[in-house]
């Protein structure tokens, strides 16, 4: 029984060669991110999830368009996508040569993001998780203390963001997670929390009581500044924006 | 009087003619969004489409500045001439559906004295508080302790939820924005 299952399992795996997202789970715990918790030190609890392995293609999001119409850039709100939303690709349904398919899908807004991972029964990971997950390296889960981490997301960074994109299909970190560092920058579904900061009630004059909380954020792990840019960079950004090389992938409870 | 009929007749058109007219696509009512109110009422953010608003998020937990947006709110309607003034809706949407069910946001509406004609605080979602304040440019952060930090500003949605200014001056009024009120309810419709 357990034999004729398992061969049925295998053939309907090979029926379906563009099969579901890979998604691997991540054990969580006690994290020490960039941006504490309270804003001064405390550390985040990062709840076990799954993340996926690797990020949302053009192919994919292709697929995606063509079952939810609404996420056609011919068809998108205004409000939810900005003008060059999917611009490379060759029309509202066809990638062309500046989207190959394999290519991490871009010039997405977080809104389409979020749209896409819901039709996958996920969510986009929070930042905790994503800096969690990208805390790794091949073969350490935590690997930055090491200089030689933060040097290869400083080489990223200092990549033309004008050469084309590559495939998905970078090496695998100590989880499983593939191009979180190297490929192109994420969504995260609290990107618009990460800098809600300058707290000013007590400079007593109404005008700056533009944020309200217990305290501005003081940025923790100074040095780790090859990811404080990661959060300058979203926290710059608008939830119908979309840059060139702004992609996502998604992630689902434990 | 012919003349003014007419008038009459032609502005009833427009107006029907306009309920049908698609969303604008700068609306954030494009977005699907099911709101709460305080008195347990569903009502989705679409719904809300054909009067002026005045929108903001908040908590009701919230000890510092909330309370202040609340008072802006009021202050700015205050501001406004009594035409004007029932033209508008104003609308405060919790950063904090955890906390903030409807008997909360009934209970906080009843000891702000917040009339529920005028006044609708609502609760949505998770998914759907993230969603609201990035359709309106808003930012917020849950703290380990349950408080928050967010931004706090008043938005004008125009009638069919264009944002159509803002301020971010609390506690006292903002003379600008009150005009940029005035302008919008003032605006021939259709």
């Amino acid at each position: 029984m357990r034999t004729r299952l398992a061969w049925v399992w295998l053939g309907l795996m090979l029926a379906l060669p563009a099969a579901a997202a890979d998604y691997v789970a991540l054990p969580g715990g006690t994290f020490t991110s960039v941006l504490p918790a309270d804003g001064k030190v405390a550390a985040a609890q990062v709840a076990p999830f799954r993340l996926r392995t690797e990020p949302v293609t053009n192919a994919e999001f292709q697929a995606f368009v063509k079952t939810h119409p609404q996420w056609r850039r011919d068809q998108v709100a205004k409000i939810l996508a900005d003008e060059r939303y999917l611009s490379h690709w060759a029309d509202a349904g066809t990638l062309g040569d500046a989207a190959l398919p394999e290519q991490p899908v871009t010039r997405i807004s977080w809104f389409a993001a979020q749209a896409y991972c819901e039709s996958e029964q996920a969510r986009l990971p929070s930042w905790y998780e994503w800096e969690y997950a990208a805390a790794a390296d091949a073969t350490r889960r935590d690997a930055r203390a090491d200089p030689a981490w933060r040097e290869s997301i400083l080489g990223w960074y200092s990549r033309p963001s004008s050469k084309a994109l590559p495939d998905i299909g970078g090496a695998p970190n100590a989880y499983g997670v593939r191009d979180l560092n190297n490929l192109v920058w994420e969504w995260v579904d609290d990107f618009n929390a990460l800098m809600v900061a300058s707290d000013s009630r007590e400079q007593g004059d109404p005008d700056l009581l533009k944020f309200c909380g217990a305290g501005a954020i003081s940025l923790q792990e100074k040095e780790n500044y090859a990811v404080l840019m990661r959060i300058a960079m979203l926290s710059a950004l608008k939830a119908a924006d979309t840059t060139n090389n702004m992609g996502f992938r998604c992630a689902k409870p434990e | 009087m012919k003349r003014l009929l007419f008038l009459f007749a032609m502005f009833l058109l427009l107006g029907s003619a306009r309920a049908a007219t698609p969303l604008p696509g700068d609306s954030v009512y494009n977005l699907p969004l099911q709101l709460t109110d305080q008195d347990g009422r569903q009502q989705t953010l679409a719904e809300r489409r054909g009067r002026p608003q005045l929108v903001t998020m908040f908590y009701t937990s919230c000890q510092m500045v909330c309370p202040m947006i609340i008072d802006s709110l009021r202050l700015t309607r205050n501001a406004l001439d009594p035409a004007t003034r029932a033209q508008i809706d104003l609308l405060a949407v919790s950063f904090d559906p955890a906390k903030d069910d409807v008997a909360t946001l009934k209970s906080y509406a009843q000891k702000r004295k917040l009339d529920p004609r005028i006044w609708t605080l609502a609760r949505a979602e998770p998914t759907q508080v993230r969603q609201l304040s990035g359709v309106l440019g808003l930012q917020y952060r849950q703290l380990p302790d349950g408080e928050f930090n967010h931004s706090s500003e008043l938005i004008l949605l125009d009638a069919d939820g264009r944002i159509a200014a803002r301020t971010t001056r609390i506690g006292k009024l903002d003379p600008e924005f009150v005009e940029a009120i005035r302008k919008v309810v003032a605006q021939p419709r259709g």
